[in-house]
């Protein structure tokens, strides 16, 4: 099977050469094949699974403290000014 | 001869003041230095941070101080943040890239006195079973440098194994844990889901992540499990279980434990050799007073399908993080999303690529509910098939892997038979269980082969318990590869 990947490559923003494309192509087609698997199960009126811990909505109270500083944050930004990250222009 | 020692057998000498934490890091320092040009289980080492930290905790012993880990050397897989030292996950796109602070897992090593170095080679982001993803190339297993150590965690597990170090980290997200243990011949531990903070370890699917030690023996796990182990506010889904005294479950003593063999278990690609000595170490467990049960698994068979689904997914949302504007490497564009497109498309690996765009697929609206929604649902059963065995039995007993490592380069070209080798492993993490890797024999070709015992969620007692009573009764992990 192949598998119709731009649509899933434009929206995980991944530039492919047209040689990965065509690698990448058949064998996502069989991954997906494979796990068609699942559809010879009946699911109807099972709860699905998110995670496997008791826990849910843990929260704390929104309280300022302290955490890394603006020059921690930015030190590993490719491109920052002024304390912030610089991005390409996006409005003209 | 330091380097081979056992955490306990280290932190002896060192409170008799026969060794110092100096000696003992040096000692791991010079086998680096020795084997791991032939091994690759580093990608980088800072040697002159190790032995200030060696110094500083052979000061504090000087003072009179003793901590759980004083002076003991750990090795630190490349996922985990180490403040001011280098992370990539063995990716390109993290460029060079250095961590702001310390992972909870880090903090508390630190904490018991431990020295914290090196960043051990994996596969990128931990993807992958054989280590050969990693953008820094393989590590090499130990035992024939031809064969691939496993993965993700190859190189903590070729670390320990080959005795650069006396325990490492890694993570286990279908197996990274307990795979390359098997095929490198040392123990590995997956925690349960919650019972160790992930905070500074670097995500790769959220609800199936989990840290855990790599050691020379069960004795060494449950000290490792014991500094690292606990609840953590930085992390919201750490669970605030009280942590037990895991030392205290090593009493050698199985008599009355239910051991179950699932049925599903016993499939096509099982090496005979592999089988042989599993089953030879249940026979062991049997004759120390184990009682063991043939129970089921029915939905086996769609544990590594519901695996790629959910994993991938999760992967797809968490590495868009990487996206060349808060760190790492940037490639220029016209407009935001091009910069994005060429810095992914250059940054990651193809194994990586594969795994987001197909995560990317299955979460695409029209496909959601066929694929996410539904893997969601047969995880709920896989995990009621567990949760119904632990009601008979309170471990159950396999294979780590179908077959011993297989050669680099061998499964490279099908993606699809490299995630069919994570069989025996996948269904721990979608459980949210607890699971560990002993050594249980050798293959005729002299590779190693691991028994994997699971437990329930927090039922890490009664895994060390079984896994050390075996260990006690035979001596494979005491083998040692030769590497002079």
């Amino acid at each position: 099977m192949e598998m119709d990947l731009s649509r899933a490559v434009k929206l995980a923003r991944i530039e492919l050469t047209p040689e990965e494309e065509q690698r990448l192509a058949p064998q996502l087609g069989e991954v997906l094949q494979y796990v068609k698997k699942l559809n010879e199960l009946d699911v109807s009126g099972v709860e699905p699974t998110a995670h496997a811990t008791p826990l849910s909505n843990v929260t704390r109270e929104d309280e300022p403290r302290e955490s890394l500083s603006q020059e921690d944050a930015l030190r590993n930004a490719p491109k920052t000014a002024n304390g912030l990250f610089v991005v390409p222009k996006i409005v003209e | 001869m330091v380097h081979f020692l056992t955490i306990h057998q280290l932190l002896e000498q060192l409170r008799t003041g026969e060794l110092s934490s100096r000696e003992a890091t040096q000692a791991c320092l010079d086998r680096v230095e020795k084997v791991d040009g032939r091994l690759n289980a580093f990608i980088s080492v800072d040697a002159s941070d190790a032995l200030a930290q060696a110094d500083a905790a052979d000061q504090s012993r000087a003072a009179g101080e003793d901590l759980p880990m004083l002076g003991v050397p750990v090795a630190i897989k490349d996922v985990l943040a180490v403040k001011d030292q280098p992370l990539n996950c063995a990716s390109k796109i993290l460029g060079e890239f250095n961590s702001p602070y310390d992972a909870t897992v880090i903090q508390k090593l630190r904490a018991a006195g431990a020295v914290v170095f090196g960043r051990l080679n994996m596969d990128e982001f931990a993807m992958g079973s054989s280590n050969e993803n990693s953008a820094f190339g393989s590590a090499r297993n130990p035992w024939n440098t031809d064969c691939i150590p496993g993965g993700s965690s190859g190189g903590s597990a070729v670390a320990v194994a080959a005795d650069e170090c006396i325990a490492s980290l890694g993570s286990d997200t279908g197996g990274s844990i307990r795979q390359p243990a098997a095929l490198c011949g040392c123990v590995g531990l997956k925690p349960t889901y919650g019972r160790v903070s992930r905070y500074g370890l670097v995500a790769f699917a959220s609800s199936l992540d989990q840290v855990g030690p790599f050691t020379k023996d069960v004795r060494d796990a449950a000290t490792l499990l014991q500094v690292i182990a606990g609840a953590d506010e930085q992390d919201s889904t750490n669970v605030p279980e009280p942590v037990p005294d895991y030392s205290a479950a090593l009493s050698g003593d199985v008599k009355g434990l239910r051991i179950g063999l699932p049925r599903e278990y016993q499939v096509k690609g099982l090496d005979p050799e592999v089988k042989a000595a599993t089953d030879a170490a249940v026979k062991q467990l049997e004759a120390l007073g184990a009682e063991v049960k043939e129970i089921t698994l029915p939905h086996t068979e769609y544990a590594i399908a519901t695996y790629y689904i959910i994993a991938t997914a999760e992967a797809s949302a968490n590495l868009a993080r990487f996206e060349g504007v808060r760190y790492g490497a940037r490639l220029d564009g016209a407009d935001p999303e091009e910069m994005n497109r060429k810095t992914r498309g250059a940054g990651f690996g193809e194994e990586v690529k594969r795994r987001i765009i197909l995560g990317t697929y299955v979460l695409s609206s029209g496909y959601y509910d066929a694929y996410y929604l539904r893997a969601q649902k047969v995880r709920t059963l896989i995990r009621q098939d567990f949760l119904k065995a632990f009601e008979e039995v309170d471990l159950i007993a396999s294979p780590t892997t179908p077959t011993p490592a297989f050669k680099i380069g061998e499964k490279t070209g099908d993606p699809l038979q490299m995630y069919l080798s994570d069989i025996y492993t996948i269904s721990c993490n979608l459980a949210g269980l607890c699971g560990i890797s002993v050594p249980c024999g050798f293959s005729k070709a002299g590779l190693p082969i691991g028994l994997q015992l699971l437990g329930k969620p927090f039922g890490e007692p009664d895994l060390l318990r079984a896994a050390h009573a075996y260990e006690q009764a035979t001596d494979w992990h005491t083998h040692r590869p030769n590497l002079d």
